[in-house]
């Protein structure tokens, strides 16, 4: 299992510059507010403009626009679970769990998904009766229904409490040894990152500025 | 007062509702299609489409008849090359009289359905996009559904403009009665009667009751919508 990412992007004013490879099945990606932890994800997952990007899994390449591989984010089967979760409000948790079912090869059924996060039995619940780690748990199981190559994950666990967190926690840390599905993990919270990623790095005004864990 | 409606008037009600329809189901995709321009891209002389499709609604409507009449009458470019392409003619026609409610009924139409579509959160729209719908699917699926309830306010505003508009009509289509004597044509027709006021006051009750029951239907199905789409 290896990750390797490499983004050059320039916005407003503020340049982003992030380089990081790891033979660890999950990396986390630290650094304190506005040092570009959100825009590295949505630079990965093709939601914001890049100079130059090049994104391999496994030694084979999701983004590389040196050799013109820079397919739009629809394309990409690039999972990105928001912190704000981003749930359509006018459809059930099953109708958002299913919405990425259609564009996928082989997608994971909704009751599956539901059942990896704990949520069974919330199919027909709207969205807004969901607390806020519920929300999170259904965004990330829509995520996995879409069978991504690679999980962005920005933050799951800003806004829980403790055991709430905790819980979204051992979820992840099952997906990652039982699906095996590689992860880049934005927190602004070290432990997080110990906890659940083989590699951590730093991220300081835009540059990646060595491991975050020793 | 009270007597039931007289196939005059009868035929002035079914006419207006034929007309506001037809001005509906033309106007709507364009209105749609020009609020989304408006909404969701930026382009060069996009304050020029703003005001182009606003200026029905500052301009007095027989101006507005005047130009339809310049541009689509037998004699204008366009009315020209329909008649002598298709045979169609609008001019003093029930179609010409749909077109002119249809214009007139546009920049109202615009309006609602921009700020409707600029509500949906774009956030939605990447998460969508994130889980691999294309664009187009996005705008099916997400955009459209959750902005329903304003494309129907602005459907609802559209109709009942088209429903009783005047100025434009009365100038293009004129008063024929069966093809373009329309309902705020005829109330205005029969007020130029000695006594007409009473008959006038019975076509302007059908009329309100006309637009009270569109605004009563829209109210109801917005309600729905809207517990649909889990707005607050």
């Amino acid at each position: 299992m290896s990750i390797e990412v490499r983004i050059r992007a320039r916005r407003a004013g503020f340049g982003l510059e992030a380089a990081f490879a790891s033979e660890a099945s999950a990396v986390g990606v630290t650094g304190p507010s506005g040092a570009g932890k959100s825009t590295l994800l949505q630079a990965i997952a093709g939601l914001a403009p890049v100079e130059h990007a090049r994104v391999l899994i496994h030694g084979r390449a999701l983004v590389d626009t040196d050799r013109g591989l820079n397919p739009p984010a629809h394309r990409r089967r690039i999972g990105l679970v928001f912190q704000d979760s981003r749930l359509f409000p006018h459809m059930s948790v099953a109708g958002n769990v299913a919405f990425g079912a259609r564009y996928a090869a082989d997608p994971l059924p909704v009751e599956a998904a539901l059942a990896l996060v704990d949520m069974t039995g919330f199919g027909d619940r709207r969205p807004n009766t969901l607390s806020g780690g519920e929300a999170r748990r259904v965004a990330i199981a829509r995520a996995l229904a879409a069978r991504p190559r690679l999980l962005l994950l920005d933050e799951p666990f800003t806004g829980l409490d403790g055991e709430r967190r905790e819980t979204v926690l051992a979820h992840l840390i099952q997906l990652r040894d039982e699906l095996r599905i590689p992860m880049i993990l934005v927190s602004h919270h070290e432990r997080d990152i110990e906890v659940l990623c083989g590699h951590g790095v730093r991220l300081v005004e835009g540059r990646t500025v060595g491991p975050a864990l020793g | 007062m009270f007597e039931p409606l007289s196939s005059a008037e009868l035929e002035a009600l079914l006419l207006s509702l034929r007309v506001a329809l037809v001005a509906l189901i033309g106007a709507a995709p364009v209105a749609l299609g020009l609020a989304w321009l408006l909404a969701r891209r930026s382009f060069a002389g996009k304050w020029l489409v703003e005001a182009a499709v606003n200026l029905p609604l500052v301009l007095p409507p027989v101006v507005t008849g005047l130009f339809l009449l310049m541009i689509f009458g037998v004699r204008g470019p366009v009315g020209g090359w329909l008649l002598e392409t298709f045979g169609v003619r609008l001019a003093f026609e029930w179609t010409g009289a749909a077109l002119a409610a249809g214009v007139m009924a546009l920049p109202l139409m615009v309006r609602p359905l921009r700020l409707a579509l600029e509500a949906v959160d774009p956030d939605l729209e990447s998460a969508a996009a994130s889980l691999g719908a294309p664009p187009s699917h996005v705008a099916m699926r997400v955009i459209l559904p959750l902005a329903l309830p304003g494309l129907l306010a602005g459907l609802v505003l559209g109709f009942a403009r088209s429903f009783g508009e005047f100025g434009a009509t009365v100038t293009f289509a004129g008063a024929i009665p069966g093809e373009t004597r329309t309902l705020p044509v005829a109330i205005y027709g029969v007020l130029q009667q000695a006594d007409g006021e009473t008959l006038a006051l019975r076509l302007a009750v059908v009329s309100v009751g006309v637009s009270v029951l569109a605004l009563v239907v829209a109210e109801a199905l917005n309600r729905r919508l809207r517990t649909r789409v889990g707005a607050s």
